[in-house]
């Protein structure tokens, strides 16, 4: 499904320097360098701020802000669990330490290539509790069909 | 041919409306049967999803919830004849739930097939657009101002003055941004006309370009969306190439065009100033207002930031006039309102009716109250920063005046419902927390006041201090209302303070210890 390039930074400056002229904006940058690379690089921030003339603390500043952006490379599969409120009220505590105790791992944190990671919110708010597994949306979840759906996800990859 | 429908919304995708619809498929290609599958938006019966719907001579017949392992069955009793079954649930036009919503906005969602612009037009698309080109753009601005309409985003701004203020804003370039950073829990009403009727939002935009002088617009839409975004771009596609977006909007010689941005995760980019410097590529910190947007907005240039409902009303208010959008409604709410109905509730979806329907009319009408079936305790009303309600104030009147002065706040119309497992302190403590995590952290009591916030509730429920601490909370309270800039730490307090004084005894369940 995701087949990310090796990062360089010749390669990072021709995606870069490719962006129309519309988007070429600290965000929009970092988002084409992490939808290629899969990640964003510490290197990535001097190409962003070289290619934009912006200082690399304006870069950094907007590396740091939003949840999206990544400084290390990303898992192979990446499971988001809804923690808001439309999701608690039918049982989302219960379903995330179910899942943490299943992975052995906490949210945040990622075990054998699967990410897990908290999200407030995926719209799916009358099927909760919900999840996202590499971008699909899981609606009634429990611990199986998240793995059902990590196990597909790792079936696309492979 | 044959039409059955089976959901391409992300919520009925969610629950395997792609493996139903490739089972039909497979299905009927066995069977020898011809006909044609049509992936449409949702009919907002969120419970009975995937919800599968035939074209019969007397009207659409639906079946739902279909499973996977009910669609050979379906198939051989005569789904393709709308024929009778087990999960029948007759012609859905007539069920009751359905039937007696006042459809507007929503009109087309679930009906038509998103991407299908004469589909569209054949159900009264780009009259709007049309007549918005006819007529003087004051006119138009006019008829938005009459009908009534307020910003469907929370803050219930009336549209029409909006739209004048940029209309007669000086400015060499002029912005429509539509707002779809739908964060708040409980809130989808965006995501599914996104995916059910983008062309309605698409078209909703370009009037407001035309009326206004804006020759560009963007839609801002959360990265937790990627079907939307993905409709979006396509449904943009098909519009230049039909000519009624680019260079020249239906041969009026007049330029619109709109540009589909991606979120990156950030709650407060909802937020309309944060959304302007998100869209400008910065990180999104909250702007002070003055100067408002629509004088100094994107880029420093006045800018028209509307919600995606407040566009997508907009086509029907210019097709049809504003006297019917205005006829419906109480006070000073005119129109429909699109509610959500989420969380712990038997029969979730979407439910658009006039405003003026009680609390609880939707939450046990609807609804049919609690999913789980234990007793209803309480009802977020308004997202994340919205008051929790008790089950005995479900007689109040939703519009935007009458919701305020029972303490709360319409938003964008979500609704959560909770059953009586609920433990208030942990939601009152959780609204602390989510806005420690979301905060911009430029105003101080929004940055450090959460944080505090959720170590004092942490006491006060482990009973140490209790008193002191009660007083400290509403202290801190006072504190982040009057001074942050936005609705983040300005109105973090009101599901607090609502859980406190609602359910004081939530907070009160441990023994009180003293240091």
């Amino acid at each position: 499904m995701r087949s990310h390039q090796a990062w360089s930074v010749p390669a990072g400056t021709a995606v870069v320097a490719s962006i129309p002229p519309a988007e070429r904006l600290i965000l929009p940058a970092l988002q084409r360098v992490q939808a290629v690379f899969g990640w964003v690089p510490d290197e990535a921030v001097d190409v962003v701020a070289a290619e934009l003339n912006v200082s690399r603390a304006e870069v950094v500043g907007v590396l740091t802000y939003y949840h999206d952006l990544r400084q290390s490379p990303p898992p192979d599969v990446h499971v988001q669990v809804c923690v808001a409120e439309a999701c608690q009220s039918v049982g989302s505590r219960e379903f995330v330490s179910d899942l943490e105790t299943a992975y052995g791992v906490p949210l945040g944190e990622r075990i054998d290539g699967v990410e897990l990671s908290a999200v407030y919110c995926l719209g799916n708010c009358a099927l909760g509790p919900a999840a996202m597994v590499e971008g699909r949306l899981i609606g009634r979840c429990d611990v199986e069909r998240i793995r059902d759906a990590v196990a597909l996800a790792q079936e696309v990859r492979a | 041919m044959i039409r059955i429908f089976v959901p391409r919304d992300s919520a009925a995708r969610s629950i395997g409306a792609d493996e139903v619809a490739a089972a039909i498929e497979a299905g009927l290609l066995d069977r020898g049967i011809d006909a044609e599958i049509v992936r449409n938006g949702s009919r907002g019966m969120l419970w009975l999803e995937p919800l599968v719907e035939v074209e019969t001579a007397a009207g659409r017949v639906g079946y739902g919830p279909v499973a996977l392992r009910d669609v050979a069955g379906l198939l051989d009793s005569g789904l393709a004849e709308g024929a009778d079954h087990a999960l029948s649930l007759g012609l859905v036009d007539q069920i009751d739930w359905l039937a007696s919503q006042q459809r507007v906005t929503f009109a087309r969602v679930g009906i038509i097939d998103p991407l299908d612009l004469d589909d569209y037009r054949a159900h009264g698309g780009l009259r709007g657009l049309a007549r918005a080109i006819a007529i003087p753009q004051q006119e138009v601005v006019a008829d938005v101002l009459a009908s009534g309409l307020r910003g469907r985003g929370g803050a219930g701004f009336p549209a029409g003055i909006k739209w004048r203020t940029v209309l007669e804003a000086e400015g060499d370039q002029k912005y429509i941004c539509c707002n779809a950073d739908e964060g708040d829990s409980g809130t989808f009403a965006d995501r599914m006309l996104m995916e059910g009727d983008p062309f309605t939002l698409l078209e909703g935009m370009a009037i407001a370009g035309i009326a206004t002088g804006a020759t560009q617009g963007l839609i801002y839409v959360r990265s937790e969306y990627p079907d939307a975004i993905a409709i979006l771009r396509t449904a943009i596609d098909i519009a230049h190439v039909d000519g009624w977006l680019g260079p020249d909007v239906m041969g009026s010689g007049r330029a619109f065009d709109i540009r589909v941005v991606e979120g990156a995760g950030s709650y407060v980019c909802g937020e309309e100033t944060a959304m302007l410097e998100s869209l400008e590529g910065k990180r999104g910190m909250v702007r002070p207002k003055p100067p408002i947007p629509a004088l100094q907005g994107l880029f420093g240039k006045p800018t028209l930031v509307n919600n995606v409902l407040t566009l997508a009303a907009v086509p029907g208010i210019i097709a049809d006039g504003a006297a019917a959008y205005q006829a419906l409604g109480m006070d000073r709410s005119r129109g429909t309102q699109v509610f959500q109905l989420a969380g712990n509730i038997a029969r979730g979806g979407i439910v658009e009716v006039a405003f003026g329907v009680t609390l609880g009319e939707l939450v046990e009408g609807y609804g049919g109250g609690t999913r789980s079936g234990r007793p209803l305790r309480a009802v977020q009303v308004g997202g994340p920063l919205g008051a929790y309600l008790p089950a005995d104030t479900l007689d109040v009147p939703m519009d935007y005046e009458a919701l305020a002065a029972a303490g709360g706040l319409l938003g964008h119309g979500g609704i959560v419902v909770f059953d009586d497992s609920v433990d208030m302190a942990a939601q009152a403590r959780f609204a602390m927390e989510f806005c420690a995590a979301e905060s911009c952290g430029k105003c101080t009591p929004c940055r450090v006041g959460s944080t505090r916030g959720v170590e004092v509730i942490d006491k006060i429920t482990a009973g140490v201090d209790r008193e002191r601490n009660l007083v400290l909370l509403e202290d801190l309270c006072t504190t982040m209302t009057d001074g942050s800039l936005c609705a983040m730490g300005g109105l973090t307090p009101l599901p607090v303070r609502s859980a406190l004084s609602h359910f004081p005894e939530d907070f009160r369940r441990t023994p009180e210890v003293t240091q």
